[in-house]
């Protein structure tokens, strides 16, 4: 889960991480009113969940109560690459002398959490060349100690009262990253300004397993509505912009399937994993957001292991007398329970594929006969 | 041979007398796995399927020599079950258990390096060398006995590519599901490393997804391997930023990329599969080249 910007300083601020004073609004009067609360110019900040918002023209200055609410009015109510901006945050612009970066994020090769640092900051850290970077692995069990601030604070070229600022910010980041099960928290940029250190920007992301243990944030919802839906089901689901729509059990196998329909010429419309030993219900239900999204055709491809093929048919037999399924449906069971469910199928006037191959060709061709 | 689990293996199943963890030890004894105690708290003295329960891991190692552990038990307490097998000096431990957070899956991954405990998962479907045994949730009939290794991120995808390959006669040595998490135990690279030395493998099938370095990782080390490396890779379609399925399938930042693994691995000397059932047709092949 993102934390919309705000939301990221909130956390920051109580770790003890300077963030500029400000605070978020939600209507052009409330914005004029953050302002004259901050009492100097101020920076008025799209709260969406897109990268390059500067860029896109999601972020304006005011040096006026008048104009904040002004600039406030412009942006409320429009949209940022696809995303309704309907809040946004009222903060002290800040004089620039020197941008940098500071991130904490999650290396898998590694299997530890890893510091990233840098003196050029405020861009893009993908576009930072590698050897301007100071990176270092954090051990779990003992946590970022002190000394291992300084020690990036010293290859990253900082020094004096600055250096000791970035080096007390770094060690309350990985706090922050710690006891927040986040799998990236980044301050991009952090800015010198006079001689004061602030967090300009906030990033974080929480891990998703780990909601449960910080019920007290709240909660931001990202995708699409259809994506949500099936995920309150409990399974996965991503939306795609072709027209066959695809259920398949297990990501790999799903992926797989896209693949293969892709190759095949068709384009798929959707990934949607039901998962290892999903029961009829969910099934059923994952099955009815397809048809809903009206696709030219729909394959389902089951490798049953814990995954019943009897329960797949079943969920199928129950999604047509529910709703019906309009458009050709083509289904390849094999696995656990494979001669129930192909027979289950039958009875409806389905054939069932054994072969994976067989079936994304067939549902290809269904989806062009059909267009 | 095989490599991890065998016929000697004694397993404790931790989370024995849960829905799940019940109804896989029933099925990993009905393969063969000497399935030895269960753990469950508070369930200690119970039976399950005439196995015994116990509180602690440690009681199962002093009475039945345990030494590889499958972890059932639900998230939120997989981290002290894992690390309670990794105390209790389990030589292998296998997390079947999904939805781990990654700051627990990493503190695990670091008690069982200092530990020198080889941890399988978490959000695996387990370990199995067909005709000895198995450690996981993967269904009995799929496998053969035979000179096949794999190493796969995914099940249902690894499944499929079994039964394609013992459909063909080509049996298995050892099939290893890694997981699909981000931050997972044994890597490809690991896997790889024990199948080259096993004598029982004399082929070894690869099966990735986008996502992550690992594939180019393995790629490196398939360059010095003997044994002939059949690769398949899942995700050539998937969008870029979105997480398909796995925690670890996205393709970030113009990394972990489909191109990008397919390039190295090819690089390093591994015939890439296009489709899932050409898998067997290339390892006969690269087979009998190697025979030759």
């Amino acid at each position: 889960m993102k934390l919309y910007e705000y939301l990221a300083k909130e956390e920051f601020r109580k770790f003890g991480i300077p963030v500029p004073p400000g605070r978020v609004a939600a209507s052009p009067e409330d914005a004029a009113a953050a302002a004259r609360e901050v009492g100097r110019p101020v920076a008025i900040k799209s709260q969406v969940l897109a990268g390059g918002r500067g860029k896109a023209g999601g972020i304006r200055f005011a040096d006026t109560p008048e104009a904040a609410e002004a600039e406030a009015r412009a942006l409320l109510g429009t949209e940022l690459h696809g995303h309704a901006i309907d809040r946004l945050l009222v903060e002290e612009k800040l004089r620039i002398d020197r941008e940098l970066y500071l991130g904490v994020t999650v290396d898998g090769a590694a299997r530890t959490p890893l510091v990233i640092t840098s003196v050029r900051g405020g861009v893009n850290i993908e576009e930072v060349p590698e050897k301007e970077l100071v990176k270092r692995h954090v051990d779990p069990t003992w946590g970022l100690q002190p000394y291992a601030c300084r020690q990036v604070v010293r290859r990253l070229g900082l020094g004096g009262p600055v250096g000791r600022q970035v080096a007390d910010i770094l060690g309350r980041l990985y706090q922050v990253f710690r006891s927040r099960d986040a799998e990236l928290a980044e301050i991009n940029p952090l800015v010198v300004s006079g001689d004061r250190v602030i967090a300009a920007d906030a990033r974080l992301n929480v891990d998703d397993e780990a909601a449960y243990r910080h019920k007290d944030l709240p909660r931001v919802e990202e995708g699409t509505e259809l994506e949500r839906r099936v995920r309150e089901i409990g399974l996965s689901y991503v939306e795609l912009d072709g027209d066959i729509a695809v259920m398949a059990n297990g990501a790999g196998i799903t992926m797989a399937t896209l693949d293969i329909i892709q190759a095949y010429g068709g384009r798929p419309a959707n990934f949607l994993d039901a998962g290892g030993g999903a029961s009829v219900e969910p099934m059923a239900q994952a099955v009815e957001v397809l048809v809903s999204t009206r696709p030219k055709a729909i394959l389902i491809n089951i490798f049953g292991g814990i995954t019943r093929c009897d329960d797949v048919a079943n969920a199928l037999v129950q999604v047509r007398q529910r709703v019906g399924i309009p458009m050709p449906l083509v289904v390849r069971l094999v696995g656990t329970n494979e001669a129930q469910g192909v027979e289950i199928l039958r009875r409806e006037g389905i054939t069932a594929y054994r072969s994976m191959d067989e079936a994304a060709a067939r549902v290809v061709e269904l989806a062009k006969g059909a267009a | 041979m095989a490599i991890l689990v065998d016929e000697k293996t004694r397993v404790v199943v931790q989370g024995i007398t849960g829905h799940q963890g019940a109804f896989h030890a029933r099925q990993m004894l009905d393969y063969g796995t000497r399935v030895v105690a269960g753990v469950t708290p508070g369930k200690g003295g119970e039976e399950v399927h005439g196995v015994p329960v116990y509180e602690t891991v440690e009681e199962a190692v002093e009475k039945h020599g345990a030494n590889a552990s499958a972890i059932f038990v639900p998230a939120p307490f997989a981290r002290d079950a894992a690390f309670e097998a990794i105390d209790a000096g389990l030589r292998v431990v296998v997390i079947i258990t999904e939805h781990i957070p990654v700051h627990d899956a990493m503190q695990v991954m670091a008690f069982g390096r200092s530990r020198g405990a080889t941890i399988v998962g978490p959000n695996t479907f387990g370990v199995i060398s067909p005709g000895k045994s198995k450690l996981g949730i993967m269904p009995n009939p799929i496998y053969r006995p035979g000179p096949v290794g794999i190493v796969a991120r995914s099940g249902t995808l690894s499944y499929e590519i079994a039964a394609n390959l013992s459909g063909a006669g080509l049996g298995q040595s050892t099939v290893v599901g890694m997981g699909g998490d981000r931050v997972v135990g044994l890597g490809f690279v690991d896997v790889l490393k024990q199948l080259e030395r096993d004598e029982e493998t004399r082929a070894v099938v690869l099966v990735g997804e986008i996502g992550g370095t690992a594939e180019e990782e393995a790629a490196e080390f398939i360059k010095g391997m003997t044994k002939p490396v059949v690769a398949y890779l899942a995700g050539k379609s998937a969008p870029p930023g979105k997480r398909m399925g796995h925690a670890g399938a996205i393709i970030e930042r113009g990394r972990g990329t489909f191109e990008s693994k397919v390039k190295a691995l090819t690089a390093g000397g591994a015939r890439v599969a296009g489709f899932p059932w050409e898998v067997p047709d290339l390892v006969r092949e690269a087979l009998g080249q190697a025979a030759g």
